[in-house]
């Protein structure tokens, strides 16, 4: 992931330190190369805007314009604004509060939200120490409930023994019940995946979060989504108040750009990425080392 | 509606909402500057614009929309579906399936994702639905291993059509890629002619990657034609457009929910409108 940004934006920078004095035009030009490598990037439009347009306010400012390295001044410009928007420090999963804490994995279909619940139970199970119970409330896909007991045998994490005929909020009640009873930590609550315009699916998990009060409601979404990144955050954070977002398939060769509007759109944290099919590739998500990566520093 | 001279910043405006759908800058920036050469200047209203827009995004896309032929010479014929991760796979195949049944066909559906959990009762669910019969091995099996089987048990059912599963596999993932070489491999074994069809699922949400995803996946598995899944959401999938200008491959059928029948044709016309946020 961000590989091929890196690279453009590096160009664009090598030029641009280069050079001696800047002119307003020449913050232009570099402006406009900017943001065709963002758009590119998959970020979305409004977010690209919004970012150049800082950046060329303090580009032309008397910061620069004093400096005596200007092009390498407004370098400096962009990775600030990068970081900012990034946000600056690494935000873990955050379980204090009173066991057992539910922690609520929301997203669109197939964004890898089964597997990534399975990756956390294991990764506080194995790091945390804790006693984590997994449940499926989703009733639609076929064989989702059987995917994710088998995931919980894969990694040694108890799952909800599975019960026909209930709907997804019963899933979830009789989830945090046998979890109170049986002195579980934290309880992962893993949904069907759903498009954000299905309402009767979006009324369905916000009456789930209300029934549970999760501790963190995290979005699932694929590091490989375009523009479509703003709207599914948006309504899923307009829905249920989402608390971070974990990126799945940062393995690829995408450039990452949803992870720079999801972050923009919500304010919320990007907490983790999912970098394989596998059960152990699970990273922490650290927003200084991404920029610093995305700008090649 | 007013007309009014279509200006620099009305042009301007239709590029951004490409932009917005996915069709990426170079597109969009094309797409613009025929309007700048054929419309500047003119009296025109926003409506017409944009009836304009919808105009040259179908003029691309026209040539591309092909329906999925199942015509072989000899049976079975043998369709092969692969994507990435969760693009659609398994599912499109499903509804296939009930389609083909619809049709008086005999199909076999073999579970050649033998990798993520529970990928085979997912499949097996759908061939239940749709009365289709199944080919399976355990987990962890030689994906190309259930390809052969299932080609032996559509010649032995004297089935029409054999659809095979894959996992899912990011494109950048060499060792993912040469396994489905094999899968391709062996079926070719089998039958020089097969597969017949190889179908790459692309998810609407998908940005600017989806062009490498085509590119490597044609050039290690020879897809021959797409489907675009999860078209019932906000993604409106204008990378289908740069696809099509880049690599004119048919696009066949999309996919709009996660029902049986929640399949259709590709229709180059309401695509394009639907892109541009006019009613088919
Ligand atoms: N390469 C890669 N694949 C992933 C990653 N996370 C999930 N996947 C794969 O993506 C596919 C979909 O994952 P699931 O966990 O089933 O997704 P989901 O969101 O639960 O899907 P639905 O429940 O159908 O909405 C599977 O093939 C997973 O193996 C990742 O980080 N990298
Ligand atoms: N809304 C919507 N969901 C779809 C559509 N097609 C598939 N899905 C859903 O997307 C998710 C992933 O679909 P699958 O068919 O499992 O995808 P896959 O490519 O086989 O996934 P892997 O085998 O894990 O790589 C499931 O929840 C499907 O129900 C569609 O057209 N619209
Ligand atoms: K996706
Ligand atoms: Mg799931
Ligand atoms: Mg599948």
């Amino acid at each position: 992931m961000f590989d091929s940004l890196t690279d453009r934006l590096g160009g664009i920078f090598d030029r641009l330190k280069k050079r001696g004095a800047l002119s307003e035009a020449d913050v232009g030009e570099a402006m406009r190369e900017v943001r065709r490598a963002l758009i590119e990037a998959d970020v979305a439009l409004d977010v690209v805007r919004s970012f150049t347009d800082r950046v060329r306010t303090r580009a032309v400012g008397a910061e620069v314009i004093k400096s005596v390295t200007p092009g390498q001044m407004v370098v400096k410009i962009v990775n600030d604004e990068l970081v900012a928007m990034l946000g600056s420090d690494a935000k873990p999963i955050d379980l204090d509060a009173a066991p057992p804490v539910p922690v609520l994995m929301v997203g669109l279909q197939g964004s890898g939200k089964t597997t990534s619940t399975a990756k956390i139970a294991k990764r506080l199970t194995e790091r945390g120490n804790r006693k984590v119970l997994m449940a499926s409330l989703d009733t639609r896909r076929p064989a989702a409930m059987e995917q994710l007991a088998t995931l919980g045998q894969q990694v040694g994490v108890a799952t909800l023994p599975i019960m026909a005929g209930q709907s997804a909020v019963q899933i979830a009640r009789r989830a945090m019940e046998a979890a109170r009873l049986g002195g579980y930590d934290v309880v992962m609550l893993d949904t069907a995946g759903r498009v954000t315009l299905d309402e009767a699916l979006m009324a369905e998990v916000a009456e789930v979060k209300a029934a549970t009060n999760p501790h963190e409601v995290l979005l699932v979404a694929d590091s490989l989504t375009g523009q479509d990144a703003v709207n599914t955050a948006k309504a899923f954070d307009g829905r249920v108040g989402l608390t971070g977002i974990v990126l799945t398939r940062a393995d690829g060769d995408g450039r990452g750009g949803a992870a720079l509007s999801m972050r923009a759109v919500t304010g919320k944290p990007i907490k983790l990425l999912g970098t394989g099919e596998k059960m152990d590739a699970l990273e922490d998500f650290d927003p200084r080392r991404v920029a610093g990566r995305i700008l090649g520093m | 509606f007013t007309k009014r001279q279509l200006d620099a910043s009305t042009i301007e405006e239709f590029e951004d909402v490409l932009i917005r759908a996915d069709l990426g800058v170079e597109n969009a920036a094309h797409i613009g500057e025929i309007l700048r050469l054929g419309l500047f200047n003119r009296n025109i209203s926003g409506e017409e614009v944009r009836e304009a827009v919808a105009g040259e995004i179908e003029a691309i896309l026209t040539p591309v929309a092909r329906p999925l032929q199942f015509e072989a010479a000899g049976k079975p014929f043998v369709l092969l579906m692969v994507g990435v991760n969760g693009s659609g796979k398994t599912t499109t195949i499903g509804k296939l399936a009930s389609t083909l049944k619809a049709q008086g066909k005999k199909v076999v559906l073999a579970a050649g994702d033998t990798f993520r959990a529970a990928a085979t009762e997912q499949l097996k669910v759908w061939a239940e639905r749709t009365g289709a019969s199944l080919v399976a091995r355990g987990p962890g099996a030689d994906a190309a291993g259930v390809a052969y089987d299932g080609i032996e048990k559509a010649r032995a059912e004297g089935a029409d059509v054999l659809i095979v599963d894959t996992a899912g596999r990011l494109q950048n993932r060499a060792e993912l890629m040469a396994e489905l070489e094999k899968i391709v491999r062996v079926i070719k074994k089998q039958d020089p002619s097969a597969p017949h069809a190889v179908v790459l699922t692309l998810d609407a949400t998908v940005g600017q990657n989806a062009l490498a995803q085509v590119e490597a996946f044609q050039r290690v598995a020879g897809v021959t034609g797409l489907v675009m899944t999860k078209l019932d959401g906000t993604a409106r999938g204008g990378i289908l457009v740069a696809i099509a200008a880049k690599y004119r491959l048919p696009i066949h059928l999309i996919g709009v929910g996660e029902g049986i029948d929640d399949l259709q044709p590709f229709a180059a016309r309401d695509f394009a409108r639907a892109i541009v946020g006019l009613e088919s």
